[in-house]
């Protein structure tokens, strides 16, 4: 167990594991909390997991997590590593199972409080329209062709199939598909998960809200996001579905045998790796990119089921329903992006587990109407509490890899909530706060009761004050469908 | 199932599942891990039809046997809805053969999504075999 003591204050807001408090380290651990925070993440065992991390070959920079770490496995959740590229490994660990898990986030200009009267409606019909549960078929079912097609091209393939609008490939990480792709190097046993999933939500802590602006922060920049106070808007965070499970399933299988090929010794074998310019690497790459895809496709499809929710429920009775999209995130994924290293710009392979890609001002990956503002980073609550709208920041790209954090973090095991809370105890208290709930389990509801997870605000005014985003909007949810 | 001779025991883990499972043999530890699994996606089956099914497997050790093993029935409960528990299982030279027979699942509390290599080892004991497996959900 890591001890606090074990750890080097480097502001109120920054720790340090310093390469030296293990001998197989590669490279420190820079922690991004407050005390308060670090007690909690001290609490479990992520710091042990963030340690194994620096163990992998290639490391450059350090190790960065966020304020919402929490323990994984191999990786922990909300952690950051960046490999030299190409000689550097690839760890399908440091990704995780539900390959570009995400979050989209659309907005109206229709105001919360008119649409009171049809909130009930709305949560009945987004729930009818988005399929939620593990294993539960999407809304589309696509012969092998297709679905090769679409793990290829993303949200484009939602857009030439009349799923998308130009402007919500514009307005996604990558456009929506992430170049690359091979579907070749995607198991059939994959691809029989993915198949019927697509435009589904799936289970754990994946949902689709309905929230209001509460509070903009930033006015000028919530009006480039395109955000108004006292507005509806929608988050959906899910991600790859069974085929990303299975991508992660198959090549942490295969990789047990590559790292003997490559000498690579590690402290767990969740953590194996291949180096990213070997044919275990490549193939690796070629299959995390396709599982990437359809994990854009998926959130585009349950976009365009909001919108028909949306419709169905607002055209004939009121104003300003069209949802716009904001921006699309993906908080587990590996990316090949250039980044200043020691006043050397190079090349590396940014692994993202549980943390928020935060491009500052300036950076060409970023639609233009946001390269003055930077990357909208979207941090979800825990249903009952706050979400935030953020922006990353030049000292994102200096201090974190471009990344900021991905929600409130959990801190109590789900067998624990599930002891503690009462489902449909929690689904009362959620509607007398005014919150509509739809829920596939309300066991499941239980184990992602907002007492699970940490302070969502405490985070968010982490990450602020270490400067690696700041503050747009503040979100309070309206409706929950959960699978 | 939970004996002294062999059983499962929930672990903590933050976010996901941990089990911690033991068993006189082998074969008994892949038994009571599987079961383990079942319990705690709370699966109910029906009475009927009864479903049969041969799973092989070869791999370099017997972490790797496991993880497949339980893989396969991840798959399967997702895919087929089916979930099995009860197994006919043979380990030898790293090869495993197991006919599982099983039925329909009525309800399900929870999926598992993947099975871990996590800190994953099969380890010896005075009265047989431990290991602790992390799944994710």
């Amino acid at each position: 167990m890591i001890r606090i003591q074990d750890l080097t204050k480097i502001t109120d807001y920054e720790w340090e594991i310093p390469q030296t408090f293990r001998h197989d380290m590669r490279v420190p651990v820079r922690i991004f909390a407050t005390r308060t925070l670090l007690e909690h993440i001290a609490s479990d065992k992520s710091l042990e997991q963030a340690v194994n991390a620096a163990t992998l070959p290639g490391l450059v920079g350090s190790i960065v997590v966020m304020p919402d770490m929490h323990q994984g496995y191999g990786f922990p959740i909300g952690g950051v590593a960046a490999t030299e590229f190409p000689s550097g490994v690839v760890s399908p660990g440091g990704i995780g199972y539900d390959i570009n898990c995400g979050v989209r986030l659309l907005a109206s200009s229709l105001q919360a409080e008119a649409s009171a009267p049809f909130m009930n409606t709305l949560a009945t019909l987004l729930n009818q329209y988005c399929p939620s549960g593990v294993g539960k078929e999407g809304v589309v079912n696509l012969n092998l062709p297709e679905l090769e097609r679409l793990m290829r091209e993303g949200s484009r393939w939602a857009f030439k199939n009349g799923y998308a609008t130009e402007s919500d490939l514009a307005r996604t990480e990558e456009g929506g598909c992430v170049e690359g792709a091979n579907p070749a190097k995607v198991s059939d046993r994959a691809k029989t998960r993915g198949r019927t999933q697509i435009g589904s939500l799936g289970a754990g802590n994946h949902f689709i809200e309905v929230d209001w602006v509460e509070a903009v922060l930033d006015q000028d920049t919530a009006s480039i996001f395109g955000l108004r106070e006292g507005c509806l808007v929608v988050q959906i965070h899910c991600g790859s579905r069974g085929l990303g499970h299975q991508v992660c399933t198959d090549y942490v299988q295969d990789f047990q045998a590559a790292v003997h090929r490559y000498g690579i010794d590690l402290p767990d074998r969740e953590l194996v790796c291949a180096p990213m310019d070997s044919p275990e690497g490549q193939a690796y790459l070629g299959a995390m990119r396709a599982a990437a895809n359809f994990a854009f496709a998926n959130r585009q499809l349950l976009a365009h089921s909001a919108r028909r929710a949306f419709e169905e429920t607002f055209s004939a009775k009121l104003k300003g329903w069209q949802l716009v999209q904001v921006y699309d995130i993906c908080h587990n994924i590996g990316k090949i992006e250039t980044h200043l290293v020691d006043g050397t710009r190079i090349k590396v392979c940014v692994h993202r587990k549980g943390a928020t890609r935060a491009f500052g001002p300036g950076s060409p990956d970023l639609p233009p109407e946001y390269r003055q503002t930077g990357q909208p980073v979207l941090v979800p609550g825990s249903m009952g509490t706050a979400s935030w709208v953020l922006a990353g920041t030049e000292m994102s790209m200096q201090n974190s890899w471009g990344s900021s954090c991905h929600g409130a973090g959990r801190m109590m095991s789900r067998s624990q909530a599930k002891h503690e809370i009462h489902g449909e105890d929690l689904r009362r208290t959620l509607e007398k706060q005014g919150i509509q709930v739809r829920a596939g389990s309300l066991t499941g509801l239980a184990e992602e009761a907002p007492s699970a997870y940490k302070d969502v605000d405490a985070v968010v005014e982490t990450v602020v004050a270490a400067g690696i985003a700041r503050k747009v909007a503040r979100l309070r949810p309206l409706a929950v469908v959960k699978g | 199932m939970v004996s002294k001779d062999s059983g499962y025991k929930e672990q903590f883990h933050t976010a996901d599942w941990a089990l911690h499972v033991w068993a006189a043999s082998l074969p008994a530890l892949f038994v009571a891990a599987a079961r383990g699994m079942n319990n705690l996606s709370g699966a109910q089956t029906a009475q009927s039809p009864l479903v049969s099914r041969r799973f092989s497997a070869e791999a370099a050790d017997n972490e790797s046997l496991l993880v497949l093993f339980l893989s396969e029935l991840v798959f399967v409960a997702e895919q087929e809805h089916l979930i099995f528990n009860k197994f006919n299982l043979k380990i030898q030279d790293s090869k495993l053969n197991v006919l599982m027979t099983g039925a329909p699942i009525l309800s399900i509390s929870k999926y598992i999504k993947a099975v871990t290599y996590h800190n994953l080892k099969i380890q010896k004991t005075e009265t047989g075999f431990q290991v602790d497996i992390v799944f994710d959900v």
